[in-house]
């Protein structure tokens, strides 16, 4: 049977949700129903959402019970507000009585909501909390990315606070966005419109081959669930441990290496040379599967 | 940075080293040896900052298992104006040094450690998640600015007029700069002034933090922030 794949950058949050979870195993709390709105973005005669920009739920995914969220891209860049980011805190301590196999977040956002930033703030700080104690109770938190505006501000420090990240091509992490570094620091810096160098700084190859992202994978929300799969299946039978001073030191290391090994990088070029691929102006244009054997994965 | 010194800790209860923007060192704080870590000059936090800050974390949590005492305190000193915006920083990641740092913070708390910020300069945006921010408690000396962003930026990136948003920053805290916007939001736990007795201010700030998280109900307390701690419960009892 060949399903037409449904591509993951452009569905909805809502219909990331539904195709990605097992039919029917859905519900949602604190729904768009109950019309629990910002009152900021009303008070600054911004336009509001029923469901401030995330919906929150439990469901199943290849039959494991899995706690769920997904982030609206396309309503205020998916920028996280006080309602939105206490949807996402509640959902994440949630799975401390709750215990899922594990709790998914479809990021997509750029960070902080600017007409809430103080409250955006400091509901980010509560989810790197929450996801740090759920994680240390040994459930683990998974990150989606491959919406339109990627994983970034707070969001990309939450995603790689993650256990599991799952990437498409699309799909970008960063901190601080090209434009937001273009602003300041002038376009010699970053130039925000050279869509190229932007993939290749903050997207999903190379977020892949640096280890940032656990899994690579294409633009299709089929592909994503299958990869959720695996590694549902994978924390089944090895329960996640909770990160200890050794594993601390060694990520330390890591990152030390890394900073030492690419102290002058400005693109990211250069990390897919060291990672073995050999005409890099094709790496772009290379099947997700041809890339993910070249870094040694099997298939 | 003596004067700050010596008013948080008492003259000759101190030794702290300073390198660049970086400080780290110990200090006497009620009675017993606290671990400084501070960054100075408005850092902006990049990866080499980011590594400081989780390897001095690492390693007094790393010294402190060996031997019989108690955890000791660790207390952030914090000045920054945010994140290092560069594109070198994002090639590396720097999003992920900063959640490194978060989970060296959260090791330490495991490790029943009390962490301390006291906010002595700037604590801007990213910068401040990355440092400061996942402390137990937060304390604010009166000329801390505490910001995501100016009302100016505020006003170009959301076209929302600036004289409109001066206005509507007198009745809410939500989105103007201000430690005690912060603190009505429950981000910031105390605001010392300038004739407060800082050392013991920070020793019973010490002796009052406590593992859990309660910044969204301290929003509600105070009024600032009333959505987040019932909207969270809610879906907690879904």
């Amino acid at each position: 049977m060949s399903v037409k794949p449904i591509n993951y950058f452009e569905a909805s949050a809502r219909t990331r949700i539904a195709c990605l979870v097992d039919p029917d195993s859905f519900s949602e709390f604190c729904p768009p129903q109950l019309r629990h709105t910002s009152p900021h973005l009303a008070r600054l005669n911004a336009p509001v959402a029923f469901d401030d920009g995330v919906m929150v739920g439990r469901a199943r995914l290849a039959g494991h019970p899995v706690l769920i969220a997904s982030q609206e891209g396309k309503f205020n860049g998916g920028a996280v507000g006080e309602v939105h980011g206490a949807k996402l805190r509640g959902l994440v301590e949630k799975a401390l009585s709750e215990r899922p196999v594990a709790v998914l977040l479809l990021v997509d956002s750029g960070g902080v909501r600017l007409h809430e930033a103080n409250a955006g703030l400091i509901a980010i700080s509560e989810l790197m909390r929450a996801v740090l104690r759920t994680q240390a109770a040994g459930i683990p938190v998974f990150a989606l990315v491959g919406g339109s505006c990627g994983a970034f501000g707070g969001m990309g420090i939450v995603t790689r606070l993650c256990t599991e990240v799952i990437i498409s091509e699309q799909g970008r992490i960063g901190l601080s966005g090209p434009e937001v570094i273009e602003t300041v620091k002038g376009v010699d810096e970053f130039d925000s419109r050279d869509r190229a160098l932007v993939w290749r700084v903050t997207g999903g190859k190379v977020r892949r081959a640096l280890g940032d992202a656990t899994r690579l994978v294409n633009d299709d929300i089929a592909a994503f669930r299958d990869a959720t799969a695996e590694l549902l299946d994978k924390h089944v039978e090895r329960p996640l441990k909770p990160s200890d001073l050794a594993g601390l030191t060694e990520e330390h290391e890591q990152l030390s290496t890394r900073a030492r090994r690419y102290d002058k990088a400005r693109d990211g070029r250069i990390i897919f040379e060291e990672a073995g691929f050999k005409e890099l102006e094709s790496v772009a244009l290379m099947p997700v599967d041809d890339f993910n054997r070249q870094l040694g994965e099997e298939l | 940075m003596n004067i700050l010194f010596d008013r948080l800790f008492g003259s000759e209860q101190h030794n702290i080293t300073i390198d660049g923007e970086f400080l780290s060192g110990t200090a006497t704080v009620a009675d017993g040896e606290a671990v400084i870590i501070g960054t100075r000059n408005k850092a902006a936090i990049d990866s080499a900052l980011a590594l400081k800050v989780a390897d001095a974390i690492l390693r007094t949590v790393r010294e402190d298992s060996d031997v019989s005492r108690p955890p000791r305190t660790i207390l952030f000193l914090v000045d920054t104006q945010g994140q290092q915006l560069s594109r070198h920083e994002e090639l590396l990641g720097l999003n992920g040094y900063f959640a490194h740092v978060a989970s060296c913070c959260d090791l330490a708390r495991r490790h029943d450690h009390r962490l301390v910020t006291v906010i002595h300069g700037e604590a801007v945006s990213g910068g401040f998640l990355a440092f400061g921010l996942m402390a137990d408690r937060v304390y604010a000396l009166p000329d801390a600015q505490v910001r995501v962003m100016d009302l100016r930026a505020m006003s170009k990136v959301t076209k929302i007029p600036y004289d409109k948003l001066v206005v509507l920053a007198e009745e809410s805290p939500v989105f103007a700069p201000g430690a005690e916007n912060y603190w009505r939001m429950g981000g910031v736990d105390e605001l010392w002034s300038a004739e407060d007795d800082w050392s013991s201010c920070l020793a019973s700030g010490v002796a009052h933090a406590a593992a859990d998280d309660g910044r969204a109900r301290l929003g509600l307390e105070r009024g600032g922030r009333t959505l987040a701690a019932p909207i969270a419960e809610l879906v907690k009892a879904a």
